[in-house]
């Protein structure tokens, strides 16, 4: 199956007609997508240093967990939806950017682990999480991570 | 020599072009740049939304900042030198764009809103450091630090966009 047609189909809505067809939407939409960024790394770096024993280690990990978890729900929903609008605008540019397919396949993992293993870990009694494993989930998560904004970036660039 | 002289000649030095016209360099640069978001600006506005009481509200804010601002450090160190490669690599674009004044003068005034905060209401901390909310001076500069770095990554993406030039 291809994504071909969709991404066609994508880019000819109202919505990506008038996005691609603005002078300053996409600017403003990227701006945003990049602040959520910030605060996704903010949310996720605060539990994996805590993770690796490192930042605030003083708190329980599952404390962190909870209370950076509204952060990191609505900044990913908030990339999630600029993201989408970011890609109705130029679908065909983006459908034949390697960097965009290995981006969405980071993200799935990424989303993924984060939301499995990750949160089980996090959320489990602090004394009962073996610190190999601890810090086994954070690199795994960090890698993802930096593998989704890495590629993200260089979109632009092929 | 005008700026305009300067950063004119700035950018016709050998090595200047070379990074603009790299293959590699400058993605990767351009990258550094943009991913250290996460590192320096995530954990600054870990800092700021718990001053405002919007996270972490049952940990100590001296824990937070003390813990996490070694490593907003170094991310912006990282920032700095990335900023710094950037801009060289096209000094006279980045000197002439609005956005990039704008980007610098909100820079400035995040570093004077964080000299502030950290030379007054921070050095009594220890009254208040467990308070799920900060007191009032230090909750307005935790939502100054929110504005103006925003502001910074707005004026930094718009930077891209020569609308005005």
């Amino acid at each position: 199956m291809s994504f071909l047609p969709l991404f066609e189909w994508a880019g000819e809505t109202t919505v990506g007609i008038t996005i691609s067809g603005s002078v300053w939407m996409f600017p403003v939409i990227q701006c945003l997508h990049l602040l959520a960024l910030a605060i996704l790394g903010g949310a996720v770096l605060v539990v994996d240093l805590r993770l690796l024993g490192l930042g605030l280690r003083h708190q329980p990990v599952s404390q962190l967990a909870h209370d950076t978890q509204p952060w990191l729900v609505g900044s990913l929903l908030v990339m999630l939806a600029t993201g989408v609008l970011l890609l109705t605008s130029e679908t065909l540019r983006v459908y034949y950017s390697p960097p965009f397919w290995w981006k969405m396949q980071f993200l799935l993992l990424a989303m993924l682990f984060t939301f499995t293993v990750r949160q089980k870990v996090a959320r489990s009694d602090a004394a009962r999480i073996p610190p190999l494993l601890g810090r086994l989930v954070a690199v795994v998560s960090l890698s993802l991570w930096f593998g989704v904004g890495f590629s993200g970036r260089w979109i632009a660039f092929y | 020599m005008s700026p305009l002289e300067f950063f004119e000649w700035l950018g016709n030095t050998p090595w200047s072009i070379a990074l603009l016209e790299s293959l590699w360099v400058y993605p990767i640069v351009e990258t550094t740049h943009v991913l250290t978001l996460c590192l320096f600006l995530g954990l600054i506005a870990t800092l700021d939304l718990r001053l405002v009481g919007l996270t972490l509200r049952r940990v100590p804010v001296s824990e937070v900042a003390g813990r996490l601002l070694p490593w907003a450090l170094g991310g912006f160190a990282l920032m700095v030198v990335s900023g710094l490669l950037l801009f060289y690599s096209h000094p006279l674009r980045a000197y002439e764009n609005i956005f990039f004044r704008i980007k610098i003068v909100m820079l400035v005034l995040a570093g004077l809103n964080a000299f502030v905060f950290h030379t007054t209401v921070y050095r009594r901390v220890t009254d208040w450091d467990l308070a799920p909310i900060a007191p009032l001076r230090a909750r307005v500069a935790g939502y100054l630090s929110l504005v103006l770095w925003c502001g910074v990554v707005v004026g930094g993406r718009m930077q891209a966009y020569s609308w005005f030039n």
